[in-house]
């Protein structure tokens, strides 16, 4: 694998709901700009890994180390002040709002200039407005949604709106991007060109990138380190091709041919 | 005609007063999507401080300094032991704790204060003087004045400003806003005191005109109809629906009254109110729910 450092660091990680482990002792790395795929079937705990990092849940054992800082817990603002953005699984956009003010909101720790100037339109508030609007019409562009910046989000189609969703994830600039199953639902079109915007994003910002997906086709096109969960436990974790001829994965959770 | 015109700007300044509640309303609505149902409770919380403090001899502007930091306080621990708990509830949870606070504030402002009615003079004439042929409450004026202010000073506030947007994103989805680094709790903080704000300042010019007692959380129920008619997300609407209840009440008090025995003027709004659900249930400016189905 490349040298590059750990980005991300899980170590021994453990989270139980009322007595039912979710996660069980997980621990694994990811580099600085790989695109890393928690892969597993329903109920393994990948999206509550994702919530332990991101820091919507707490873990009860186990450390997590970030960009050098090691902690056990955080709170989600937090991690969204430190470089971690995010999507949903059911999609978490702010349906009332036009495309453009969702992605607005994403730049939201980005703001320079402070209420009693953006009040009185003074001080460092008319650049810095200008400043996020332009940040944000970039990301628009790199997502080719142009045509729906003034769209109310809440009425668009579905794979319209995963797009906004990244894009909103995307204006915060962050280090580390956590994507939960931004192809679900989607159509072959549809999931490859989510999976060029993906690439894309990592070439072209150099951002890390963990994801959920259930698609393993798209997975192992995408990713350059698979982790593999079965029942809250990791149980394999490597290159696509080292995952791909693990016996426990296959019996597990590809179901291919012994 | 002069008697005519008499009747609709005493209404629409009455109007105003019941706006000046409902703004109080559509911050926290803006913020969390519930209907704080303690916001009469906090009119009556603060009305009561500021006059107890008053009758102790504490002169008006300090009295007055004193129940703002109350309210600020309030709005401190209800953030920090209340809303905090209930992040990523639905909204009805969020209803019922306002329902439960609203019990508590009532009953906190009896146990300190007790439960006597006080009279409130604001120094304020209420004699009424004439303008262009027609009797103007000088009282009216001044509320109605107080209304405008702070409707200019809120709108300005959660229009330009980036806590606007942040209003709008938390009340959509609390879960996503947070991923954002929209920081929650701060923001309900200040949406709660704001209301505790605009809640002191109903509180004084209410109880001013009615005295100060127990009935005065019951005003909530005067601010129902307005937003209903103005919609629940807009502050702007809060000003217009307060000014077609009051108008509307007032002439149908006077002209329609008469014919069917009178006494309208206590049921007109929440009918005129149901109409609107039944024509435009988001209210003249609030925002139309978005549903894909």
């Amino acid at each position: 694998m490349t040298g590059r450092n750990f980005l991300l660091n899980l170590e021994h990680i453990s989270l139980s709901f009322k007595g039912v482990k979710a996660v069980t002792d997980i621990s694994f790395g990811v580099r600085e700009s790989e695109i890393c795929a928690l892969i597993g079937p329903n109920g393994a705990g990948k999206s509550s890994l994702l919530n332990i990092i991101n820091g919507v849940y707490q873990p009860d054992k186990g450390s997590i180390t970030f960009d050098g800082k090691t902690r056990q817990a955080m709170k989600p603002h937090h991690a969204a002040e430190q470089g971690i953005a995010r999507t949903f699984q059911n999609i978490a956009l702010f349906k009332g709002m036009s495309v453009l003010d969702n992605v607005l909101t994403g730049r939201n720790l980005k703001v320079k200039s402070n209420w009693i100037e953006q009040l009185f339109n003074l001080g460092r508030a008319p650049g810095d407005a200008v400043f996020q609007r332009k940040k944000a019409e970039e990301i628009i562009e790199f997502l080719s949604i142009q045509a729906w910046r003034n769209s109310i989000v809440g009425n668009l189609p579905y794979g319209l709106q995963k797009r906004v969703e990244l894009a909103r994830a995307l204006a915060a600039e962050p280090t580390l991007l956590l994507l939960d199953e931004p192809m679900a639902g989607m159509n072959n079109d549809e999931k490859y060109e989510m999976s060029r915007f993906i690439l894309d994003t990592q070439r072209e910002f150099g951002t890390t990138i963990v994801l959920i997906e259930h698609d393993i086709s798209v997975v192992m096109s995408l990713a350059q380190h698979v982790v593999v969960l079965d029942y809250g436990k990791k149980i394999g974790d490597g290159t696509p091709d080292e995952v791909r001829i693990n016996p426990e994965v296959i019996d597990a959770y590809l179901g291919l041919k012994h | 005609m002069n008697f005519f015109f008499e009747v609709l700007l005493g209404g629409l300044l009455a109007g105003l007063m019941y706006s000046l509640v409902a703004i109080g309303f559509v911050l926290i609505y803006k913020a969390s999507g519930v209907f704080n149902f303690a916001q009469g409770s906090m009119v009556l919380f603060s009305a009561l401080t500021f006059v107890s403090l008053l009758e102790r001899g504490i002169a008006f502007w300090f009295a007055f300094g004193i129940t703002l930091l109350i309210m600020l306080l309030l709005a401190w621990v209800i953030e920090r032991f209340v809303l905090r708990k209930l992040v990523n509830r639905p909204p009805i949870t969020l209803f019922m704790a306002t329902l439960g606070l609203s019990y508590i504030i009532e009953g906190l402002a009896q146990l300190f204060w007790g439960a006597q009615v006080h009279g409130l003079e604001l120094g304020i004439n209420d004699e009424p003087f004439e303008f262009l042929g027609i009797l103007l409450s000088q009282f009216d004026l001044f509320a109605a004045a107080v209304a405008g202010t702070l409707v200019l000073l809120l709108s300005l506030l959660f229009d330009k400003t980036r806590t606007g947007i942040a209003l709008r994103a938390v009340a959509d989805d609390q879960l996503a806003a947070l991923a954002v680094g929209i920081k929650l709790q701060k923001l309900w903080f200040i949406v709660w005191a704001v209301a505790g704000f605009v809640g002191l300042v109903a509180g004084l010019l209410w109880g001013a005109r009615l005295g100060v007692q127990f009935s005065l959380s019951l005003i909530v129920l005067k601010a129902l109809p307005v937003l209903i008619i103005g919609g629940f997300t807009s502050v702007g609407g809060a000003i217009a629906g307060g000014l077609i209840i009051g108008a509307s009440e007032k002439l149908a008090e006077v002209f329609i009254g008469p014919y069917i025995g009178g006494g309208i003027e206590n049921w007109f709004p929440y009918a005129l109110a149901m109409l609107f659900l039944l024509v435009r249930p988001a209210g003249i400016f609030g925002e139309r729910a978005i549903e894909r189905v």
